[in-house]
């Protein structure tokens, strides 16, 4: 369907809910396709291609609220899903402080953010380039003897967003990526490992005999891992964990946590709560980046907001429902799927990088684990006690030595946000949370006795 | 049943001659198998939160995934749209995505022998919301009755009915008609101005509203809630490093979805990526362990009367007596290693291709008693509940999180730990189980498992273990 064609239905539908007795409604559509193929030791394994569309809608009666959604965006499928909506949210009860943005608050950024670029690649070149990045990845070393495959996944799509205070808008987007996934053997312990690339469009993408080296040379590096005593140490994260951290941050600052007063930030609003050579940016209006998107999921244009500016907390995050509650207005951070209400989002959330290279951190440290990988979910966001599995490297005499894996590291992220030591140089967007290489100090590692 | 008296005969007027017609698309190219998933899924929810029921939502979703299969190559494309032109264009383009030289072709479809594990006469879905909305409203005020220190409570609940059709190019045909229902609980309590703890409880499984009461009713999840939180207000820290580990019945068998589960899935072992590829007949465990992968249990989460590619779910023995005795496969890995499927393929949904996973996995009970597995310990860490777990199947390194647990002094349990992850590696942590309660239990039916971005219901269970040794992520020297 052509995008004019889907703002109308979205219009229709938000017109169909007011009609049906609807006091307010929104109506949030997408329509997209999707492409990915896998390749394995230089054959392909699986290829998948479809297209696919939904609808939501959140209807208001009065204070009461219900939503509904559907695959199905024929005249009759919307149909159905009004009047769904209609008849779940009269079982609701009335909440004070539900409701639309004012229209006051809502618009759009008019600035192109270079969200989408047409996919020009054949499926031959795709199958192609994955094979290229995991043929680069088992030729760089004897050692990597088997692979978990390369693929290469391209999505396009429209969303449309529309509510009966008067906002109609909608964009087009598109992104790519390349990953590979080789496994490495040395007696008969296994590894495995992976890099890949992302962006707009496969042009934006990194070389797939880059994509396939990083990934060996990161798989070799975990050869041969054992866990270390468990002991009190500095942590050096590397990018690509550290932008984990941004995200329980985001947990903590986002609006619902704190009207639940279920986070560990709460109340500390103009308190340092990080080291002062913190600052965490949320910003939608970068070009290009994964973040980014002209309005926010409640048809209100995103800002660029300091969260944390030199350690001290400036803003939440908050979208018009968990604004209302806090007596705040909102930021533009609704973020919803087709079903249910808006929840908390973030734009392009990063940490502001330092001036020290990856290696002057890993030479001041001294003594220390350098992280490459965690698992597990073991981070409260309410209390802050944090705790995961992980493995990377020693840093010994202000190097890297041996490979670490099998422990956990463990302390309490009101704490770990206060310890950051060092703060790198390598920002780099791969996704809608980055940041740069962190060291954190006085944190527990558990390995062996 | 027959297609015309089934669902989606009677809904969509799919016919025999339909499904042959795009199966016969699917093959058109050259392929050595193709498949048919229909699935049409009506959901709804609805949540409390701060004592009022705020929102609610319900939905339908509906499509066909079409799958063609050749050698070890696997073509996939989708509709939402279940008009005879849609379907058939995404078999040709599965198709035209396997081409191979090799051809076969349909042969006569034949409904499958399926269980009846959940012969619930009216799905949840089906029945009036209203009933619905009491279970959380119960919910809510059991957690704040006389309890003041309850400071938060959020309660949801949320249930699905899925039909499914499956035709199979070697002539399966299998309708599904799959309820699901979970109720979930989860509390904030405080004491004065001290850190807020949370609690959380919840149920569910293949079942009716009926199955709401009693231990399961909207007021035993609240209690069991609040009652988490509260232990965890005088909560120590945890523990760090190498520990006696005993994990309490029922919701800790996490540990045999992460540390063995995982890694017998046959996609990873035939490829040799897994740390338990070639390791059948091995001893990967204590002989005091026997793991099961169960789909066949009545009424439970991770219960299925058929899997996804129209085989139906079986008992599944994984480890007997320490010795490794089996993986879990699916079509494409049963067909590649020469084996039967375990009726193992399982998918999110029809946007989606079918892998190999688990259903219901526990370890069978032993002998000892629970109270003399705790009593053997002198110093040690007990873990009544667990959040999520994580592994790496290749080095079979993986990862839980314990969420209530207590230390263990002189045999006896005492003070409650804050939350910890525990680390271990597969093929060697069950080695370290000396002693197996006699109390297995499984767990009250709110997992979900996440495997290359799909998401599958299932159950875990395990009885009272006593672990020698594990590492734990705590911060307490």
């Amino acid at each position: 369907m052509t995008e004019t064609e889907l703002r109308i239905i979205a219009a229709n539908a938000v017109q169909q809910a007011l009609f049906s007795g609807a006091t307010d409604a929104e109506c949030t559509l997408s329509d997209g396709s999707e492409f990915s193929v896998s390749v394995r030791l230089g054959e392909v394994e699986k290829i998948k291609e479809a297209d696919s569309c939904g609808a939501g809608i959140r209807v208001l009666l009065g204070q009461k609220q219900g939503s509904s959604y559907t695959s199905d965006l024929t005249p009759e499928g919307i149909e159905q899903m009004v009047a769904s909506a209609i008849d779940i949210a009269r079982i609701t009860e009335a909440d004070p402080y539900a409701g639309l943005p004012e229209a006051s608050e809502l618009g759009q950024l008019e600035i192109d953010l270079g969200l989408y670029s047409p996919d020009t690649l054949s499926t031959a070149e795709k199958i192609e380039i994955a094979k290229r990045a995991e043929a680069a990845a088992l030729a760089f070393d004897p050692r990597i003897t088997n692979s978990d495959g390369a693929s290469f996944d391209s999505h396009s799509g429209t969303r449309v967003f529309a509510n009966s205070r008067g906002f109609l808008g909608s964009y087009r987007s598109s992104s790519c990526s390349l990953s590979a996934v080789p496994v490495a053997k040395s007696g008969d312990r296994m590894e495995r490992d992976y890099w890949y690339s992302i962006g707009r469009d496969p042009s934006k993408l990194e070389a797939p005999e880059l994509v396939g080296r990083l990934a060996a040379e990161r798989v070799l590096r975990r050869l041969g891992a054992r866990k270390v005593p468990t002991q009190q140490t500095t942590i050096v994260f590397e990018p690509r964990v550290a932008r984990s951290l941004v995200g329980h941050i985001f947990s903590a600052v986002s609006g619902d946590a704190i009207y639940r007063k279920s986070s560990f930030l709460l109340d500390k609003l103009n308190h340092l709560v990080a080291h002062p050579s913190v600052t965490l940016v949320d910003d939608p209006n970068i070009p290009g980046l994964f973040g980014s998107s002209p309005f926010d999921d409640e048809g209100v244009p995103g800002r660029r907001h300091l969260v944390i500016e030199n350690g001290v907390l400036k803003t939440y995050l908050l979208h018009t429902y968990t604004a209302r509650k806090l007596g705040l207005a909102t930021t533009g951070n609704a973020s919803r799927g087709l079903t249910g209400s808006p929840g908390t989002g973030h734009g392009n959330l990063y940490l502001e990088p330092g001036s020290m290279t990856p290696k002057e951190i890993i030479h001041a440290v001294g003594t220390g684990l350098y992280v490459t990988e965690l698992i597990g979910q073991g981070v409260n966001t309410v209390t802050g006690d944090y705790s995961r599995g992980a493995s990377g490297l020693w840093i010994e005499n202000g190097e890297l030595t041996f490979p670490v894996a099998e422990i956990t590291i463990a302390g309490n992220l009101s704490q770990m946000l206060e310890n950051i030591l060092h703060i790198g140089n390598d920002l780099d967007f791969r996704g809608s949370t980055s940041a740069p290489t962190l060291a954190i100090g006085g944190m527990t590692i558990s390995g062996a006795e | 049943m027959g297609l015309s008296s089934s669902f989606f005969g009677q809904k969509f007027g799919i016919s025999e001659r339909d499904l042959d017609r795009y199966l016969g698309q699917a093959l058109d190219r050259g392929a050595d198998y193709a498949d048919l998933y229909f699935e049409y899924l009506a959901t709804s929810s609805i949540s409390l939160d701060e004592s009022i029921v705020k929102s609610a939502t319900q939905g339908v979703s509906l499509g066909v995934g079409v799958r063609v299969i050749s050698g070890e190559r696997t073509g996939y494309a989708y509709s939402d749209d279940l008009s005879p032109a849609k379907i058939l264009k995404a078999a040709a383009t599965a198709a035209c995505i396997a081409d191979s030289p090799s051809k076969v072709d349909t042969v006569g479809l034949t409904p499958t022998l399926q269980h009846d594990l959940y012969p619930v006469l009216r799905a949840p879905i089906d029945q009036p919301l209203e009933e619905r909305v009491l279970f959380v409203k119960r919910a809510d005020a059991a957690a704040r009755f006389k309890e003041p220190r309850v400071i938060q409570v959020q309660a949801s609940y949320a249930d699905s009915l899925r039909h499914v059709l499956i035709a199979t190019s070697d002539g399966k045909l299998s309708f599904d008609r799959q309820p699901m229902a979970r109720l979930n609980v989860s509390v904030l309590a405080r004491e004065g101005e001290g850190t807020p703890q949370q609690g959380y409880s919840g149920g569910g499984g293949r079942v009716g509203l009926d199955f709401f009461t009693g231990s399961n009713s909207p007021e035993a999840y609240a209690l069991e809630a609040v009652r988490q939180a509260i232990v965890q207000l005088t909560a120590v820290e945890a523990p760090a490093g190498e520990s006696v580990v005993v994990l309490g019945p029922g919701w800790p068998g996490v540990l045999l979805h992460e540390a063995v589960g995982h890694g017998l899935e046959a996609d990873f072992t035939r490829k040799g990526t897994s740390a338990f590829s070639g390791r059948i007949g091995q001893k990967v465990a204590s002989e005091l362990c026997t793991v099961i992968d169960d789909g066949t249990i009545d009424s439970r989460r991770g219960s299925l009367n058929v899997d996804d590619e129209a085989n139906p779910t079986r008992h599944n023995v994984l480890i007997e007596n320490g010795i490794l005795r089996g993986y879990l496969t699916d079509h494409l890995s049963a067909r590649l290693t020469g084996t039967q499927s375990t009726g193992s393929g399982r998918r999110e949904n029809y946007q989606h291709i079918p892998m190999p996973r688990m259903t219901n996995t526990f370890m069978l009970a032993g002998s000892s008693d629970p109270e003399e597995i705790i009593r053997s310990v002198p110093k040690g860490i007990y873990c009544a509940n667990f959040g999520g777990g994580q592994v790496d199947i290749t080095s079979g390194n993986f990862v839980f999180s314990a969420s209530e647990s207590y230390l263990i002094e002189n045999g006896k349990l005492t003070r409650p730990v804050r939350g910890a992850t525990l680390i271990g590696n597969g093929p060697e942590a069950l080695q370290y189980i000396s002693m197996v309660g006699n109390d297995l239990k499984l767990d009250q039916g709110i997992g979900i498992c996440g495997k290359e971005g799909q998401s599958v219901p299932v159950g875990v269970g395990i009885p009272t273990v006593r672990i020698d040794k594990m590492t734990v992520g705590g911060t307490a020297r």
